[in-house]
């Protein structure tokens, strides 16, 4: 069964019609790079699975149960900026899910229960690559650093999909190519979806299992907002695909 | 090398800044001197040593009244401040917070509190004095009604400025609408809360000495305007000097505190 599935999913603002008739599924354990030129909706279309915005007709389905337009904890974000929270340390930063689950109230875990999350915390730091880097704040950290700290952030709650709005984007090359490396091996030990968003089409098929491009299928000259964008090609590729599920239980530990 | 490239470093730095503040008080002298040559009881810009003299009578236990004015003054003005400025500053932390975050209240309490941001405060005076008395509550509601709306708007934008990323970022993470208030924004609105009730003394120490000035029988504006009577220039400026004083050592002591308590809203900079 897919793990996400769009059924006939329409935006529209006013008569501005961003997507139009989207119809896809995607696979459990698949890494779905998600590109197309500016204004073809891209970000509109990941807008709709993070829950920041609602269609306008047609429905989503995560795990065969209706969507929420809201942000929740199955589905874990990693913007290209603004990822991880400045007045938190990188150890602060990465507890910060664990918190929030564990102590409605104060939002903050005491005792027994935060030195736990702390170090599974600090396991997913080692896991990203930062270590040695628990203590620092992010602004003492390379932007490189901070996109590791921004997925170690996300994946401590083990979220069903992994979302990446340009999360590399802002990188030197160099940095690029060790942070392909890191979710590559992130995606496939842990059993992770992935959906992501990206301007550089080599590092989309370097990436995914799948390349889905966003266009729009029709023009209108004179009214060049009639018509919406929408999956116009679909690239599987051959790959092997992320290990089971059951992987994804053993993150972090 | 261009002017905006030169920068004074050390010890020139200091002398410096130095310079034009020995150059006004020489000055002061000069003419303070050039007075008294020529009229030995000139009240205008009288000597350091008439003024010295009025502080240590003002500083002295009054036999009558068993109090020393300066020291009585300053803890009455002192005291009005410090509880004008904690209400001002709970009510724009409690309010800016919640206006900047959910876009609801904003809705509904924004244009409120813009309309009252507007109002002179010194017009609302009498309004104050007629509601409340000539007590010590007039007083502290003006300052109050002075400093808050400014302080409630400046945070509430502030806090409204947050990337919204991070607000996504940490529903995402299972945050509710109180945790991330109180764990994301409050955290975030505090460094600039204290920036802001920085600025807001300068206004503050005006609307207390203005309110002390028309009904009070005890406090540092009070004074001055008491003793402006007689043109008592030799305590009025001292009594000036005192409240610019005690108006740094809060600037001081305020940016102390956020910069120990929130390290990470100071990243070092450059220049």
């Amino acid at each position: 069964m897919a793990l996400l599935s769009f059924r006939n999913v329409w935006v529209e603002y006013g008569d501005k019609v961003v997507l139009e008739n989207v119809e896809l599924s995607i696979a459990q354990g698949s890494f779905v790079s998600i590109v197309g030129p500016s204004g073809a909706g891209k970000s509109t279309f990941l807008r709709l699975v993070i829950g920041q915005e609602a269609p306008t007709r047609g429905a989503i389905d995560l795990e065969g149960r209706k969507l929420r337009a809201e942000p929740g904890p199955d589905r874990g974000v990693v913007f290209q900026k603004y990822s991880v929270f400045p007045h938190l340390s990188a150890r602060d930063n990465v507890v910060f899910g664990l918190d929030c689950a564990g102590s409605a109230l104060r939002g903050k875990l005491s005792g027994a229960k935060r030195r736990a999350a702390l170090e599974q915390a600090d396991a997913m730091l080692a896991a990203v690559g930062l270590g040695d880097s628990g203590d620092l704040y992010p602004a003492k950290m390379s932007g490189g650093m901070q996109q590791r700290l921004a997925i170690a952030q996300a994946l401590i709650k083990k979220p069903r999909i992994l979302l990446l709005d340009e999360p590399f984007g802002a990188l030197d090359p160099g940095v690029r190519l060790d942070m392909h490396e890191l979710i590559t091996s992130l995606w496939r030990d842990n059993g992770l979806t992935i959906m992501m968003v990206t301007h550089d089409i080599k590092e989309a098929f370097k990436l995914g299992t799948r390349v889905l491009a966003f266009d729009k299928r029709r023009r209108d000259p004179h009214a060049p907002h009639r018509y919406g964008a929408t999956a116009v090609y679909d690239f599987p590729l051959d790959k092997p695909g992320a290990v089971g599920p059951e992987a994804l239980a053993g993150l972090g530990q | 090398m261009r002017l905006l490239n030169i920068r004074p470093r050390g010890g020139l730095a200091v002398m410096l800044g130095a310079v034009p503040l020995l150059a006004v008080g020489l000055l002061y002298l000069m003419a303070s001197q050039a007075r008294h040559a020529e009229n030995p009881r000139d009240k205008l810009l009288p000597t350091p040593e008439a003024m010295a003299e009025a502080v240590q009578l003002m500083a002295r236990v009054d036999p009558l009244t068993g109090h020393a004015p300066l020291l009585v003054d300053t803890l009455a003005s002192l005291e009005r401040m410090g509880l004008a400025l904690a209400i001002a500053t709970a009510v724009s932390l409690l309010l800016g917070l919640s206006l900047g975050l959910l876009p609801l209240l904003r809705a509904k309490f924004g244009p409120l509190v813009a309309g009252i941001a507007v109002i002179p405060p010194i017009a609302v005076l009498p309004i104050l004095f007629i509601v409340f008395g000539l007590g010590e509550t007039a007083k502290i509601a003006l300052i109050v009604f002075g400093v808050a709306p400014v302080m409630v708007r400046d945070l509430a934008a502030h806090v409204a400025a947050i990337p919204e990323e991070q607000l996504v970022k940490a529903q995402t993470l299972g945050s509710s609408t109180w945790q991330l208030a109180l764990r994301v924004a409050l955290p975030q609105a505090m460094p600039r809360l204290i920036d802001s009730l920085r600025l807001s003394l300068c206004p503050a120490w005006v609307y207390l000495i203005s309110a002390e000035a028309i009904a009070a029988d005890v406090g540092l504006g009070y004074r001055i305007f008491l003793v402006r009577r007689y043109l008592s220039m030799d305590l009025i400026l001292p009594y000036v000097a005192w409240i610019s004083l005690l108006a740094v050592i809060m600037d001081v002591t305020l940016r102390l505190i956020s910069r120990r308590a929130y390290p990470w809203a100071y990243p070092e900079r450059g220049r």
